[in-house]
């Protein structure tokens, strides 16, 4: 009985058999499913998740690109500035830029093996909730953006930066982090709005730059006070005003994203 | 054909026709000449309007296009469509009399320590993609969702860029939106009739865009039923 239960919904969930990966993970969640209750909504984030990164240690297509892009903008800008040390506004400049455009490319990448592989018809023949593509896609992102910037920023403070980075580590970290959450809400949107259209590499960051401004503009100017040569207390010089403009933009924009993202999966 | 198609428009291109020249009379003949910026001021009539118009065009856009993905009604979508278009042709002029303002007062044509015209740039480049998407997708109805969830989030974007943009730099330009009071009560005047100029300017050009719209997509029906392809 066990065995013949799931083999209809197995058939069911590879149905473009040459989708390994996607398909790998529906036929895995399958006797969940047999088991007549649709799983919740954390179970399919869950799996979800764990699929993008499986799937991204398997194939690495997104995070080394994006680190040694990373890296190699360091370099660039060293030689584009002729300067051996930065600091203050033009480190805090340097920095997200650079993290900008290697998120960008973590982007463009982000739903293209769906696309290209029938991940996309998979997952809309389950029986679970769409908003958990998005959820299990956006802390995919977040990790990858985790992943970054563990090379980047100290690759940056041993390439680029004058001051030492040890100390204002832990405050740089809380922007990190509410920087990288707004960068995961608009990325995933961004990159579900793109994949569908013929021009995807071109549109993805033309849509999101304009909208990662506001992310920008708070996490310069909230590090920029954490990366000068004479750093007055060490601790608490964060302006706090640009945290909570963070705070507000992911909230605000992590928010539309839940409320629209079922719109671009219906087909 | 269809009397519903082109309702109105007859009335809103007259009051369209009345209003502008009202507005301008009062504009160079009304309203007093500013002590500091002399003649230059006026520009403030037109250009804040502008502004105005396009933004709320924007924003309205992104309603419309909430109300299509909530009725699936593909009409709102048309209409946030053409809201969204005239206000990049607005928007557009909007930064190109900001930058001759700035230019008057200021001797630069461009002034990063200006937010609400650093805003609008950003805002403006946003919306220019808002057509490169829409018209890369191919699928009709993809492309009318596609284009409705874009329009929504970036309605969302405007106020929230304006709030990023304001608090990092500091104030330079006259706060018209809150200190619209301040104004002596000629200035006050002239400025909310050229407003309201400007905005039956942009509904009558909205208006004419959608009915043209409507009436080549009837004609294109009518060809298909009688056979002529």
């Amino acid at each position: 009985m066990s065995a013949h239960i799931p083999a209809p919904s197995r058939s069911l969930a590879a149905s473009p058999p040459e989708a390994s990966p996607p398909a790998a993970v529906a036929g895995r969640s399958a006797p969940v499913r047999a088991s007549r209750k649709p799983p919740g909504m954390w179970a399919t984030v869950a799996a979800l998740l764990r699929k993008e990164l499986l799937v991204e240690l398997r194939t690495l297509e997104s995070v080394p690109g994006m680190s040694l892009f990373a890296v190699t903008t360091f370099v660039v800008f060293h030689f584009a500035l002729n300067q051996n040390t930065v600091s203050g506004d033009e480190a805090a400049g340097i920095l997200w830029v650079t993290l900008l455009f290697a998120a960008m490319l973590g982007v463009n990448r982000l739903f293209v093996a769906d696309q290209d592989q029938g991940g996309f018809d998979a997952f809309l023949l389950a029986p679970v909730d769409r908003s958990a593509m998005l959820l299990a896609k956006a802390l995919a992102l977040l990790a990858y953006l985790a992943v970054l910037e563990l090379i980047a920023v100290p690759a940056f403070g041993l390439l680029l930066l004058a001051p030492p980075l040890g100390q204002t580590l832990p405050d740089l970290l809380v922007v990190l982090v509410l920087a990288d959450m707004g960068i995961a809400a608009i990325g995933t949107l961004v990159a579900a709005l793109a994949v569908q259209t013929r021009a995807r590499d071109l549109l993805g960051p033309l849509l999101a730059l304009p909208l990662l401004v506001p992310v920008v503009i708070g996490a310069a100017r909230a590090s920029s006070p954490l990366l000068v040569l004479a750093h007055p207390a060490g601790v608490g010089g964060v302006p706090i005003r640009w945290l909570a403009t963070l705070a507000l933009y992911d909230l605000v924009f992590g928010l539309i994203a839940y409320a629209v993202f079922d719109f671009l999966l219906e087909d | 054909m269809s009397p519903t198609n082109g309702r109105g428009l007859r009335t809103l291109s007259i009051a369209t026709i009345a209003a502008i020249p009202i507005a301008l009379a009062l504009v160079f003949f009304y309203a007093p000449i500013e002590a500091e910026e002399g003649f230059l001021q006026k520009i403030f009539y037109l250009h804040v309007p502008l502004a105005i118009v396009t933004l709320c065009g924007f924003v309205l856009g992104g309603l419309m296009a909430i109300m299509h993905l909530r009725t699936r009604d593909r009409r709102w979508d048309l209409r946030s469509y053409v809201a969204i278009h005239m206000s990049l042709i607005f928007g557009v002029g909007t930064l190109i009399t900001g930058s001759i303002w700035a230019r008057g007062s200021w001797g630069h044509w461009w002034v990063w320590s200006e937010p609400t015209l650093v805003s609008f740039l950003i805002i403006m480049l946003l919306y220019a993609t808002y057509q490169p998407l829409r018209f890369a997708i191919e699928d009709p109805e993809r492309q009318a969702r596609y284009a409705s969830v874009f329009a929504i989030v970036a309605g969302a974007f405007v106020p929230m860029n304006f709030l990023a943009v304001r608090l990092s730099s500091s104030y330079l330009h006259p706060r018209v939106l809150g200190s619209s009071s301040n104004l002596p009560p000629k200035m006050a005047f002239t400025f909310l009739v050229s407003l309201a100029a400007m905005a039956l300017l942009f509904a009558t050009l909205c208006s004419y865009e959608l009915t043209a719209k409507r009436t080549r997509m009837l004609l294109k029906a009518r060809s298909r039923i009688l056979g002529f392809q």
